[in-house]
C-alpha cells in the first residue's frame, strides 16, 4: 500500500519532535549533580575578556550563587551583534553584560528596570558611568567595572627628540611630527587614523559636548571644526602610525617601538609596564583652544536583565547579589586579571594598585576629565560622526561642512528618540 | 528492487522524499525571511522583528536619500569595474597558457585552482596582516624598502586609494583559478578542425588565431563567466569586512551595500526596518541588472 503524503508528513513531524525531545534531554545534563537539581537555571552572558583567568573567575562567582543554577556563556566575536539578535528571541540570556544598553533597547522594552537594586548603593557608583545607564530617572543596568583610555608616551624617545609631554593639541601635533623618523612614527591612534577610537574626545577637549544635559546637539560650534582640523594635520604630516599588525587596543605597537606615543586603554598598562619598565608616562587627550580642558573617555560594561527572561525576579536577585552585594568578587574581577577601575567608588579608593605611578594618574584623569558616551548619542549619530571624522582626517574634507551635516543628522535622531508617541 | 516501490504510483512519493527536504529548507531559510524582510521594510522596526508602527514608504525614501547608501552603490560599481575585467583577463590568460603546456598540465591546473579552496576570511587576514600591513616589516613594504621607497599604509590611505589594490588582489587570487577551469573546459570544446582549417588558410598562430577562432568560440563560456563575476561582486562582503572593519565600525570608504546594510540592520543600531528597505532596493537592482545582462548577452537563446 502506498504511504499517503499526509501520513509521510505526519511521520516526519513525529521524528522532528522525537529529535527535539532527545536534544532536550541531552542539553541539561551538565552540572546538575552539585546539589542544585530542581533549582531553575539562569543563563548569563559575558563578552570575551582577553586576560587569562577571567572566565574561570566569573564561573566561580556564578557557582557560589545559591538560589539558581547559573550557566555562564563566554562569547567571543561580535558580542554587541550577538546580544542584540538574541534579545529578539526567548532563547537569549537571562542576565547579560552589555556595553550599553542602547536607548532603543531601553525604549523597545528589551531590558528590565533595575532601579530597585541600587536603592542603597547608588551613591557609591561612579556617577559618570551610571549616567548613561539611566533613562527617565530609572536605572537599566548595573555598571561592573570602569574602563578608560589615555595617551601613553615613551619618556626616553621624547627626551631624545627634545620634546615635552604635550599639554595642548597643538603641542601634540608638533611633538608627533618631531618624533617621527624613518622607522618610528610619532603617534598611533588606531589603524584607521583615529576616527574609531577618538570619537567625541577631541570635541570634549575643545570644551564641547556630544549631547548637552538638556538633550541638544553639543558641538554646533566653530571650536569643533578647529579641533578636527588639527587631527587632519597629524595625518597629513605623516606623523601617524597606520596599518600596524595589531590595533590601538593592544599596546604591541608601542612596546615594540613602532610608535613613540599611542592611544590605548588602561587595560594595557600592566603589559606596557612589563615591557618598558619605567620608560613611559601617561596623559589625557590634551586640551584645545581657550575653553578647552583635557579629556578621557570612560565607559562601563554593565549587567542587564533581558525582558524576555522567564525568571526575571531571580535574574534581578542574581545581579543584585553579584554586582551590588558581593564587593569582594567585584574587587577580584576588576583588579586581579585585567586592569580596570572598580565601578564602586569605595572599592576604587581602597585599591592599592590604583594609587601610585601612572595607574594613579589614570584614575585621577578618569575622575577629573572623564566623559562617558551619552545615552542619546545613538548608533546612527555615531556612525555619521565617525564617517565625517574619517573624511576630514584622511580625505581632507572641510571640517565645517562635514560637521554641519553631522549636526543635522544628530538633531534628527534626537527628535526621533525624544518623540514620545513612538512606542506602543 | 521490490516492484511495489518502483511503480508509477510511487513516483509522487519518491519525488517528495528527494525534493521535500530541499523545498522545506528553501522555504524556511530563504522565502520566509525574504517575505518577512519585505514586511519589516514598511515599519519602524528598531530592535524588534514584530513591529507595530507602520511608516509606509518612509524607510525607502530615507534610504534613497542617504548619501552613505548611494555612496555604497558607487563603491560597488567601482569594485565591479576593477574586478570583472581583471578576473576575466587573468583567468583566460591562465587557461590559454595551461592549455598549451605539453606536460604537467594537471599539476599546473591544480596549482592555480588551489586558492579557490581557501576561505575568504583567512585570505583577507593574510592580506591584511602579513602582505599589506602598513609597517616596515610587511611583505609589500619590505619590497618597497629595497628600492628605497617610503612605507605605505595600504588599507588606510585614501589618496591615492591604495586599499583597492588590496581588495582587488585578494579576490583575484581567490577566484581566478575557478574561472580558469571554466575557460579550460571551454577551450577543450573548440574543434581542432577549426585550427587546422585556419592554418591551411594561412592564419598566423598566436593573436590572429585567438582573435578569430578561439575567442569567438568561447562566447558561451565568456557570457557565463561575466554573469557569475558580476553576481559574485554584488555579494561581496567577507573580504571587505575582514580587511577594513575594526571593533569600532567601518570606514566610510570602500563600503559596499551589503556591509553598509549589515551595520544598519544588525550593528548596534538594529534598525531592521531601514536595513530591510535597503535590502529590498538592492534585490531589485540585482534583478534588473541580471535581466538586462541576460538580454544583452542573449543568455538562454539557442546556440546556433
Amino acid at each position: 500500500m502506498s504511504i499517503s503524503r499526509r501520513r509521510l508528513l505526519g511521520t516526519g513531524g513525529g521524528l522532528v519532535l522525537a529529535g527535539a525531545a532527545g536534544a532536550g534531554c541531552g542539553s541539561n545534563t551538565g552540572r546538575d549533580g552539585g546539589g542544585k537539581s530542581g533549582k531553575p537555571t539562569l543563563s548569563q552572558w559575558y563578552h570575551q575578556y582577553g586576560e587569562p583567568g577571567t572566565e574561570q573567575a566569573v564561573k566561580r562567582y556564578a557557582d557560589a550563587f545559591d538560589d539558581a543554577h547559573v550557566e555562564v556563556q563566554w562569547r567571543p566575536g561580535n558580542y554587541d551583534q550577538q546580544t542584540a539578535a538574541a534579545l529578539l528571541t526567548t532563547s537569549g540570556p537571562d542576565v547579560f553584560e552589555v556595553n550599553g544598553p542602547t536607548l532603543d533597547q531601553i525604549q523597545g522594552g528589551q531590558v528590565v528596570d533595575l532601579t530597585d537594586l541600587l536603592r542603597e548603593a547608588k551613591d557609591d557608583i561612579n556617577p559618570a558611568v551610571l549616567a548613561p545607564k539611566t533613562y527617565e530617572g530609572k536605572i537599566w543596568a548595573i555598571p561592573q567595572v570602569v574602563d578608560m583610555q589615555l595617551l601613553y608616551y615613551r619618556t626616553s624617545m621624547l627626551e631624545d627628540a627634545g620634546v615635552e609631554p604635550p599639554r595642548t593639541l597643538d603641542a601634540l601635533v608638533d611633538a608627533a611630527k618631531k618624533l617621527t623618523t624613518r622607522d618610528v612614527k610619532g603617534l598611533f591612534l588606531g589603524n584607521d587614523g583615529g576616527p574609531g577610537v577618538l570619537g567625541g574626545t577631541p570635541l570634549q577637549a575643545a570644551g564641547l559636548e556630544l549631547i548637552t544635559e538638556d538633550g541638544k546637539v553639543g558641538f554646533d560650534d566653530p571650536a569643533a571644526a578647529r579641533a578636527l582640523g588639527k587631527l587632519r594635520q597629524l595625518y597629513k604630516e605623516k606623523s601617524l602610525l597606520l596599518g600596524a599588525p595589531s590595533d590601538w587596543s593592544d599596546p604591541a605597537a608601542f612596546t615594540q617601538g613602532l610608535t613613540a606615543m599611542q592611544w590605548s586603554g588602561l587595560w594595557a598598562l600592566p603589559q606596557v609596564k612589563k615591557a618598558l619598565g619605567d620608560d613611559f608616562g601617561v596623559l589625557p587627550f590634551p586640551k584645545d583652544g581657550a575653553h578647552g580642558r583635557p579629556a578621557v573617555p570612560v565607559g562601563a560594561y554593565a549587567a542587564a536583565v533581558s525582558a524576555r527572561s522567564e525568571h526575571k525576579e531571580l535574574a534581578k536577585a542574581f545581579v543584585k547579589w553579584l554586582w551590588v552585594e558581593k564587593t569582594e568578587y567585584q574587587e577580584d574581577f576588576a583588579l586581579t586579571y585585567g586592569f580596570h577601575i572598580p565601578a564602586r567608588i569605595s572599592l576604587a579608593q581602597k585599591a592599592a594598585k590604583l594609587r601610585q605611578g601612572p595607574a594613579g594618574e589614570a584614575v585621577r584623569f578618569a575622575t577629573e576629565h572623564g566623559h562617558a558616551e551619552p545615552l542619546l548619542w545613538t548608533p546612527a549619530s555615531k556612525v555619521a560622526y565617525q564617517d565625517a571624522l574619517s573624511r576630514v582626517i584622511k580625505g581632507g574634507a572641510n571640517p565645517e561642512s562635514e560637521l554641519r551635516s553631522v549636526v543635522r543628522k544628530t538633531a534628527a535622531e534626537l527628535r526621533r528618540v525624544q518623540n514620545p508617541q513612538k512606542k506602543s | 528492487m521490490p516492484s511495489r516501490l518502483t511503480g508509477h504510483r510511487h513516483r509522487t512519493l519518491w519525488f517528495w522524499i528527494f525534493v521535500g527536504p530541499f523545498v522545506l529548507g528553501l522555504t524556511l531559510f530563504t522565502y520566509v525571511p525574504l517575505a518577512w524582510s519585505a514586511y519589516l521594510s514598511f515599519f519602524d522596526a528598531h530592535n524588534t522583528v514584530s513591529p507595530t508602527r507602520f511608516v509606509g514608504l518612509d524607510n525607502y525614501t530615507a534610504m534613497l536619500r542617504d548619501d552613505a547608501f548611494t555612496g555604497s552603490l558607487v563603491t560597488f560599481l567601482v569594485f565591479t569595474a576593477f574586478i570583472v575585467p581583471a578576473t576575466y583577463i587573468l583567468s583566460l590568460s591562465l587557461a590559454l597558457m595551461v592549455n598549451r603546456l605539453p606536460r604537467a598540465q594537471a599539476f599546473f591546473r591544480s596549482v592555480f585552482f588551489l586558492p579557490v579552496a581557501c576561505s575568504y576570511v583567512v585570505a583577507a587576514l593574510i592580506w591584511k596582516m602579513s602582505i599589506f600591513n602598513g609597517v616596515r616589516f610587511g611583505l609589500a613594504n619590505t619590497v618597497l624598502g629595497w628600492f628605497g621607497a617610503d612605507q605605505i599604509a595600504w588599507l588606510s590611505t585614501t589618496d591615492p586609494p591604495w586599499y583597492w589594490l588590496v581588495i582587488v588582489t585578494v579576490r583575484l587570487w581567490l577566484q581566478a583559478g575557478f574561472y580558469m577551469v571554466l575557460f579550460l573546459a571551454g577551450l577543450q570544446r573548440v574543434s581542432p578542425r577549426l585550427y587546422e582549417a585556419a592554418a591551411v588558410d594561412g592564419a598566423r598562430p598566436g593573436w590572429q588565431v585567438f582573435r578569430h577562432i578561439t575567442f569567438p568560440q568561447l562566447r558561451a563560456t565568456s557570457v557565463a563567466v561575466v554573469l557569475l563575476l558580476v553576481i559574485n561582486a554584488f555579494q561581496a562582503f567577507d573580504e571587505f569586512y575582514n580587511l577594513l572593519a575594526d571593533s569600532r565600525g567601518y570606514p566610510p570608504y570602500a563600503r559596499p551595500p551589503l556591509v553598509y546594510l549589515y551595520y544598519t540592520a544588525l550593528g548596534q543600531g538594529q534598525d531592521l526596518g531601514l536595513g530591510s528597505a535597503g535590502a529590498v532596493i538592492l534585490a531589485l537592482i540585482i534583478a534588473v541588472v541580471t535581466v538586462i545582462q541576460a538580454r544583452w548577452f542573449g543568455l538562454g537563446r539557442k546556440e546556433d
